[in-house]
């Protein structure tokens, strides 16, 4: 197991590196100046040189990047110019926000995916399956920034079910005392059920936005895997031993065909990770995808730059606790490694 | 089996939570929704200071409510009923007297103003913090300079109570400048204790809290997401503010903005497309309230050094093209003073903005293209650039632009700048086709004259226009209102602008509305020069 | 008796290939389905400019955002252009968004991959760096900032798109080129004196393709969605083109004052056309290789 870890490590090192050089090249590469942005609206050329050198911003690249890689080691990720915050503490208290938001829709997706899936898999072809196929694939054809508005729309603004789309928390609300910065672990280890139910409610149209748009993938492979175990040998013993319907199904087959599917969750997140920045623009979210976003657009490098290399990070070790994970569920896989 | 029990009750504890919570959470909800006013708006400050390097629009607002000035101005009423500042009336801020010398003005500070933290206000504080403003360089220091406020030298300490201004030269704008958001107040004491050899005036600090003597306080502020205020109960230089807590709150999408004004779940926002504004005002169930820009318009700028727009007839031809009144109705929906076709006998006044006197006519802008030797139009494609910072409004004015250009033979293609390089582009003065708006804080022709047309290569002269004929007209005004002489003054100023209606380095389209979304039960709204919010008047039913 | 008279007729790989697609879609009628929709929309972007009634970057600030009417069958827009031709217009440009993403993915990850999994060594240490290297990235955030940094063009979009995409079809081609390196038509290539690079285009490269099709029709889904989502942020194609992602972006802000026309129908046609790729996608897969079928 550990040389399994040192190795995935090792091998996900020059990644990392690839990762911090492209964002740096491709932040550079980005229009707008921040020495014409830090120099003020009325700064004349001169003024707006004065302070490119105060950055460091006129030696050349190269050097550029050794400072900044030497920043990184020190755990310094660089001043934000937007905000005007240090890029690390608004990560930090920004991932949170991003982490629940996503890890609540991906429960979502699997909640409404695998079911799904699993009655595709046992009625395959039919009416059921294609229906099926045809909600899954629907969800994630349309552009996920959509679809938020759309339910923005008809749950708040026609309906009034949803609450207004202002963040995490009615501005009437404090946030609970910080444990892990998820809202609704905190509330909870507060004893504080009317912060719980608050933060649930905000929680509940962008988790469904991101749920809808991952459907498909899950379902899909969740129904690949139940049609592959529901057509091996030890389930038709099952069958002819006479055992329900249900224990077939969902205590033998579906045991069996979660590994693929586990694989596949991981995918997912990373990908929802990505589409999350849409999302949080949409509901106002104070996650980092929102924060990416408006420092790219404001040219605004260390934030892109911390951004990127904190998603690298954590999509590294994603992977990894999938292995093993994976390791742990299948004896297999752990005796080939 | 543990799995399932912890999932029992973790079931169970939400349900409670969901049964018990209505009773208890609404009325307390309820009484403090009442004494807060809820702000939205796309984006909030980078920077609770005004001082601070690269501090954006919205941190002015933060500042104007925070702090203190010397003195303020007084409201006239517009004929709709809004109250607005009138230019030239001051009322005491922090200053309870003000007596204006030959070459300086002095003021008697209140002598009971306190900071927030309970220290008292004296001059010493008041030194420091315009030694700062002036010092810093950036924005704020430009801006002192507007009114020839450039040198601590000028800023006298003569007792605790009591602080001189001297003129480094005669200028009308002196006072009027002191009355702006940047000469604010600072405990120069409580600052200069976190002040660093780096960092000897206290930036980072005052980036982060407010230590002024203003009506209001920032009690949290979460960057991008809001920033909560809470009232100063020891203000003196004013009545108290009826509103005790401001909640800002950014929220980037326009149309959740207006959905939670229209549902009521939020109090003001001025931050709307106009179209949102014209029909929240038609349904009736919002207050709108629209104001004009003071000294302040939209504007077609052409670059005048290089080909074709080096050519006045091109230029005129430009002024004839543009759509104007398409831009009106489809892009501001009205809701802005139009500043073209006046009709051609009008005389010029001693007023600025005013309208210029070209209109859509494009039989004329061919006509003048063939006598400028393009009888076949420009073929290769011109650059037509706009702020995306402001793409709700600048986008359709360019796409009608390119339209109406293509009619008359030219070729053009748009050109969309991010909003953190568009400063940057105007520097340059590189740009050969343009839309833009200026404003000035200060509401005087020979300003905004200054800034815009003059060749001292500010960089608000985004044209790049010279003409040493403005400028004897801009420096004549300038002296002029300097020394009193309103004879020369209205001269000049009809000078300089009816040059630039004939010359048309750059086209006003119109002067914009501040529009301002309050509901029913919100009163006591301000138009203020700098056109953001003032806490301290708005009141709720 | 054998009855000897009755010879197996040879049935050519094309017809047998039509006889299969025919079974397949007779089991399947909603990739039927999907097969006629992809000619519609190929029709669509082949006629739709001479379709469409009005000129699509014809504004009428007297007729802006009406309903849907006799004269405007979608409605018009906030700058009284009709919705309706604009939304055919614009299926030319998705289409070929789409078409000039997966061409180029194609090229660069398939043939990339294909010499990864064939020579293996270097080549396949290099390119494996490269796919992990990007994704590494959250993926949407990349392409927005290829497009930030190189500017808003279609070419960027495109170009943006194929490198996010680069690593999945770098790996599919690899795992196919691996296979059959060893395979025997391979060898009796190599024997015949053909060159590597030759063998790796003609023998290889159109063993892998059919595969790779099916992912292909995906991602042609995902270039759509991916313009789309860049439109939202502002960096999308440049105004006034007609392109269903950019119409969405715009339209959205309509919807809360009731303008639904203006989002809803490009949401709509952007909706069929992924809906539609992404079918496809699992009919060609049951064409290609029934076994691979989810």
């Amino acid at each position: 197991m550990m040389t399994l870890i040192v190795q995935r490590v090792a091998m996900a090192i020059p990644s990392l590196i690839g990762v911090v050089v492209v964002t740096f090249l491709l932040t550079r590469m980005l229009p707008g100046d921040p020495a014409a942005y830090f120099a003020g609206p009325a700064a004349t050329p001169q003024a707006i040189q004065e302070v490119r050198v105060k950055l460091g911003l006129d030696k050349p690249l190269i050097q550029q990047f050794g400072r900044y890689v030497v920043d990184l080691a020190h755990g310094n990720f660089g001043t934000s110019l937007t905000t005007g915050q240090p890029v690390i503490t608004e990560l930090r208290t920004r991932l949170p926000a991003s982490a629940e938001l996503t890890l609540l829709g991906l429960f979502v997706s699997i909640a409404i995916a695998v079911p799904l899936g699993i009655v595709a898999a046992t009625r395959p072809n039919s009416l059921l399956d294609h229906t099926c196929r045809i909600v899954s694939t629907a969800g994630v054809s349309l552009p996920v920034f959509f679809t938020g508005l759309i339910l923005i729309y008809v749950f708040y603004y026609l309906l009034g079910w949803a609450p207004a789309p202002l963040g995490r928390l009615d501005v009437f609300y404090l946030a609970p005392p910080q444990v892990t910065g998820f809202h609704l672990i905190d509330s909870l280890i507060a004893g504080d059920p009317q912060t719980f139910t608050a933060t649930l409610k905000q929680l509940v149209l962008p988790a469904l936005t991101l749920g809808v748009f991952s459907l498909a993938p899950i379902a899909r492979m969740t129904r690949a895997s139940m049609l592959t175990v529901l057509s091996s040998d030890f389930i038709r013993t099952a069958r002819a031993s006479g055992l329900s319907n249900w224990t077939v199904v969902i205590t033998y087959a579906f045991r069996n065909a979660m590994l693929p599917v586990i694989t596949t969750l991981g995918m997912v997140f990373s990908f929802l990770l990505g589409a999350n920045v849409l999302v949080e623009k949409v509901f106002a979210w104070p996650g980092i995808g929102s924060y990416a976003v408006e420092a790219l657009l404001a040219s605004d490098f260390a934030p892109v730059q911390g951004f990127v290399l904190t998603m690298a990070v954590m999509y590294v070790t994603l992977n990894l606790m999938i292995d093993i994970l994976y390791g742990l569920i299948d004896p297999r896989v752990r005796l080939e490694a | 089996m543990k799995r399932r029990e912890f999932l029992k009750s973790a079931t169970a504890l939400t349900a409670a939570g969901c049964l018990s919570a209505p009773a208890i959470w609404s009325k307390a909800k309820a009484q403090s929704r009442q004494e807060t006013l809820l702000i939205v708006s796309e984006s909030g400050p980078n920077n609770l200071d005004i001082h601070g390097v690269g501090t954006n629009v919205p941190g002015y607002e933060v500042s104007w409510n925070c702090y203190d000035r010397l003195i303020s101005h007084e409201m006239k009423t517009l004929p709709n009923g809004t109250p607005y500042y009138d230019k030239s009336k001051f009322k005491p801020e922090l200053a309870e007297d003000m007596s204006i010398g030959d070459m300086s003005v002095t003021f008697k500070l209140k002598n009971d103003a306190v900071f927030q933290d309970g220290t008292p206000v004296t001059a010493n504080d008041v030194k420091w913090s315009f030694d700062r403003a002036v010092t810093v360089g950036g924005f704020p220091t430009f801006q002192m300079s507007a009114g020839s406020l450039t040198k601590p030298e000028q800023f006298v300490v003569v007792d605790d109570g009591t602080f001189r201004v001297d003129f480094a030269k005669k200028d009308r704008l002196t006072i009027p400048d002191l009355a702006v958001i940047v000469p604010c107040v600072l405990n120069s004491q409580l600052v200069k204790k976190h002040a660093t050899e780096q960092d000897p005036w206290g930036l980072e600090y005052t980036k982060l809290n407010t230590v002024g003597s203003g009506a209001f306080k920032v009690t949290n502020w979460t960057a991008a997401s809001q920033v909560v205020f809470e009232r100063n109960d020891n203000w003196k230089s004013g009545p108290l503010p009826k509103i005790k807590r401001v909640i800002w709150r950014m929220v980037p999408d326009a149309g959740n903005r207006r959905a939670l004004l229209e549902r009521g779940d939020a109090d003001v926002s001025y931050d709307l497309p106009n179209k949102d504004f014209a029909e929240l005002k038609s349904d009736g169930k919002l207050n709108i309230v629209s104001t004009p820009y003071s000294n302040g318009i939209q504007y077609i700028g052409m670059n005048v050094q290089h080909p074709p727009f080096d050519n006045v007839k091109v230029r005129h031809a430009v002024a004839y093209a543009i759509p104007y009144q398409k831009i009106m109705d489809a892009v501001l929906y009205g809701l802005a003073k139009p500043m073209f076709g006046a009709p051609v006998d009008t005389p010029i006044e001693v007023a600025w903005p005013q309208p210029h006197r070209f209109n859509t006519d494009l039989g004329m802008a061919k006509q003048l293209l063939g006598e400028a030797g393009y009888a076949n139009g420009i073929q290769e494609p011109i650059q037509i650039s706009f702020d995306l910072g402001f793409a709700g409004v600048n986008e359709p004015i360019c796409v009608l632009m390119q339209e109406s250009l293509a009619q008359v033979g030219i070729q053009s293609m748009i050109n969309k700048v991010p909003g953190a390089n568009w400063r940057t582009e105007l520097t340059k003065k590189t740009m050969p086709l343009f839309t833009n708006v200026f404003s000035g804080w200060l509401d005087y022709p020979e300003y905004f004259f200054y800034w815009c047309y003059h060749s001292g290569k500010s960089i608000f002269n985004t044209m790049d226009y010279q003409s040493s004929a403005i400028d004897g007209f801009i420096d004549g005004a300038r002296a002029a209102a300097a020394n009193g002489d309103a004879a020369a003054y209205d001269m000049d100023v009809k000078g300089f602008v009816d040059l630039a209606f004939t010359d048309m380095p750059r086209i006003p389209l119109y002067q914009p509305y501040v529009n301002v979304a309050m509901q029913k039960n919100i009163s006591g709204y301000q138009y203020w020069f700098h056109r953001r919010l003032d806490y301290r008047s708005f009141e709720k039913a | 008796m054998i009855d000897t008279t009755a010879v197996a007729r040879r049935e050519s790989p094309l017809a047998s290939l039509l006889r299969h697609s025919r079974h397949v879609l007779a089991e399947n009628p909603v990739t039927g389905f999907a097969f006629a929709l992809f000619l519609l929309i190929f029709l669509a972007a082949l006629f739709g400019p001479q379709m469409a009634p009005y000129d699509p970057l014809a504004s009428n600030t007297a007729q802006t955002l009406k309903p849907p009417n006799a004269q405007h069958w979608f409605g018009t827009d906030q700058l009284g252009r009709d919705v309706f031709s604009r939304v055919i217009v614009a299926t030319r440009l998705d289409f070929l968004i789409a078409i000039a993403s997966v061409v180029l993915v194609f090229l660069m990850g398939g043939l990339a991959g294909v010499a990864a999994g064939f020579f293996g060594g270097w080549t396949d240490r290099i390119v494996g760096r490269i796919a992990d290297t990007i994704m590494a990235f959250p993926l949407f955030v990349l392409a927005m900032g290829i497009v930030a940094a190189l500017g808003n063009t279609v070419q960027n979009i495109v170009l943006a798109t194929a490198i996010v995409n680069f690593p999945l079809y770098a790996r599919i081609a690899r795992a196919e080129a691996n296979v059959r390196r060893e395979a025997g038509f391979v060898e009796a290539a190599r024997l015949s004196g053909n060159a590597n690079w030759r063998i790796l285009v003609g023998q290889i490269l159109p063993n892998v393709f059919p595969i790779l099709v099916v992912q292909m029709s995906l991602t042609m889904g995902y270039a759509i969605l991916n313009a789309a989502g860049l439109s939202f942020i502002g960096l999308g194609v440049r105004p006034p083109t007609p392109e269903w992602g950019i119409m969405v972006a715009e339209g959205a802000a309509f919807m809360v004052s009731g303008q639904w026309w203006n989002a809803l129908f490009p949401g709509a046609a952007l909706m069929i056309a992924v809906f539609c790729f992404n079918l496809l996608g699992d009919g060609l897969r049951d064409i290609v290789d029934p076994r691979k079928r989810t």
